[in-house]
């Protein structure tokens, strides 16, 4: 096995884990689909950045950071969560990305091309998985607790507003991460169904998280060796993998 | 605020939108005390929490003693049935001393050393938040409010009808703690019975200040008929039990 496919592997299992972790609160608040409607927003991004000849993943890094914010905002100013808003405006930006993307990129950048990670993007993106893994590990009980009751988070004197923010903002970045490797379509696919399958199986939450961690590892090293295999793209793989588990995960559990 | 108050509001006013919830409420608590709030459904109480908790926010002005150390137990708690949590874990989102979370379950009838609870205590522990029962719940939540040693407990509606630990109600817990413990406990509650029998100070809300005061001395025909309307049952109710304590 050669030295950049290893690295390609290793990256990818760092932010598979990232992203499945990150997943496991999002599916707890029921906001599975603002997931996956926040990874499109990384399209118009990518798009601006290659017309403008910056890296892709500093365009996706700034226009998920932007909707963070946006989904942050709203989330704080009604108490109702505006999902119909969230759901507008994101579908909004990938219809703006598609158009503005150059033909070229624009189905790798859709679906993940694993030939265009790099050394240093490998480098790069395995050290912001970990600050994003390391920093969500500090505040999930705090996380968790607003999951429970916001109320009563707050009488434990933790301020949730900032807690929010912190969280939606790793979010941000866990999609930006992962774009590359499974696409903008699908990058909230590598959040999501990892917990979903582990929400069917664990008995704690402490499984619970580490269920949805080595699901999240598993999916992308079985989905980016099937990809090099069959020569098909990394994001399809690394999400039908996924799938497989959640499927096996709601077989066993239907089976109890 | 004066010596020896824990609590001390002044023309606290919430209101919704256009819509005033509450207004003129004045009040203080004494450190140690305990201070009941009753009114009907639709008083503004759980509200009134809200906003001396800091939750919501409110004009007028609420201050707490500097050492102020709240334990709070909301009136309800939706806990999804399939939220892989489980009682352990959850009290330690709270606290990570295993000896302070064993103290916390021992002061509400769930601790290991109890011979007759302590195999309940224990199968709990495993058990899932949201597949406990009302009374469970409502244990553990008194025992996560506990947690870090509170000085101020916030209770929104005991239900008194729940068994706590055998035959220890939701009240006589909080009579126990209270002489085990430096503790203000201020409490929400609907039953008269229960205000009379436990408080020393009370703070009747219908929207505005009804009443403020010992129990005994400020619970009258007046203040009940304002609270509850002309021919109040639930006076009668409390009468009918054989507890003559209203004062005249």
């Amino acid at each position: 096995m050669d030295t950049s496919l290893l690295l390609l592997l290793a990256t990818g299992a760092v932010v598979g884990a990232a992203s499945g972790y990150l997943g496991s609160f999002m599916v707890l608040r029921r906001m599975s689909l603002v997931g996956d409607a926040l990874s499109h927003v990384a399209l118009p991004g990518m798009a601006i950045a290659l017309a403008l000849g910056f890296d892709p993943l500093a365009g996706a890094l700034l226009a998920l950071t932007l909707a963070v914010i946006g989904i942050w905002y709203l989330g704080e100013r009604s108490e109702i969560y505006p999902e119909a808003l969230v759901g507008v405006f994101f579908t909004a930006s990938l219809a703006i990305g598609i158009l503005v993307t150059p033909e070229p990129e624009l189905l790798e950048t859709l679906f993940g091309d694993l030939d265009r990670i790099g050394y240093w993007d490998g480098l790069v993106t395995m050290i912001l998985a970990l600050v994003v893994f390391v920093v969500a590990r500090r505040i999930s009980s705090k996380l968790l607790l607003g999951v429970i009751s916001e109320d009563l988070a707050s009488s434990t004197g933790a301020n949730i507003s900032s807690v929010n923010f912190v969280y939606l903002l790793l979010v941000g970045v866990v999609v930006a991460l992962g774009v590359k490797f499974v696409g903008t379509l699908l990058m909230g696919a590598l959040v999501i169904v990892p917990a979903v399958a582990a929400k069917n199986a664990a008995k704690s939450i402490n499984l619970y998280y580490i269920m949805a961690a080595s699901i999240g590892i598993l999916s992308v090293l079985l989905g980016i060796s099937i990809a090099r295999m069959f020569s098909v793209p990394s994001g399809p793989a690394v999400v039908l993998v996924s799938i497989m588990f959640f499927v096996l995960s709601y077989i066993l559990k239907a089976r109890k | 605020m004066e010596r020896g108050d824990i609590l001390s509001v002044s023309q606290l006013k919430v209101s919704f939108d256009d819509h005033v919830i509450l207004d003129g409420i004045s009040f203080s608590v004494r450190r140690d005390g305990t201070f009941a709030v009753i009114g009907p459904n639709g008083a503004g109480k759980t509200v009134m929490f809200r906003a001396i908790l800091g939750l919501i926010p409110f004009e007028g002005e609420v201050e707490w003693a500097a050492d102020l150390r709240i334990g709070y137990v909301p009136q309800k708690l939706f806990v999804a049935k399939d939220i892989p949590l489980t009682v352990s874990e959850f009290l330690h989102l709270k606290e990570n001393d295993p000896h302070q979370i064993a103290t916390g379950l021992t002061s509400v009838g769930l601790g290991e050393s109890e011979s007759s609870d302590s195999h309940r205590g224990r199968r709990l522990l495993g058990t899932r938040l949201g597949a406990l029962s009302g009374g469970e719940l409502q244990r553990v939540l008194i025992a996560f409010a506990l947690l870090g040693k509170p000085n101020v407990l916030l209770f929104d509606e005991p239900t008194s009808g729940i068994d706590i630990s055998g035959e220890e109600t939701v009240y006589s817990l909080i009579n126990k703690l209270k002489k085990e413990k430096d503790l203000t406990i201020i409490f929400i509650s609907h039953e008269l019975e229960v205000v009379f029998q436990y408080a020393d100070t009370v703070l009747c809300l219908n929207k505005e200040q009804v009443c403020y005061g010992p129990p005994r001395k400020v619970i009258d025909k007046a203040s009940l008929d304002a609270l509850y309307g002309k021919d109040a049952q639930v006076y009668r109710h409390t009468s009918d039990r054989g507890h003559h304590h209203h004062g005249h």
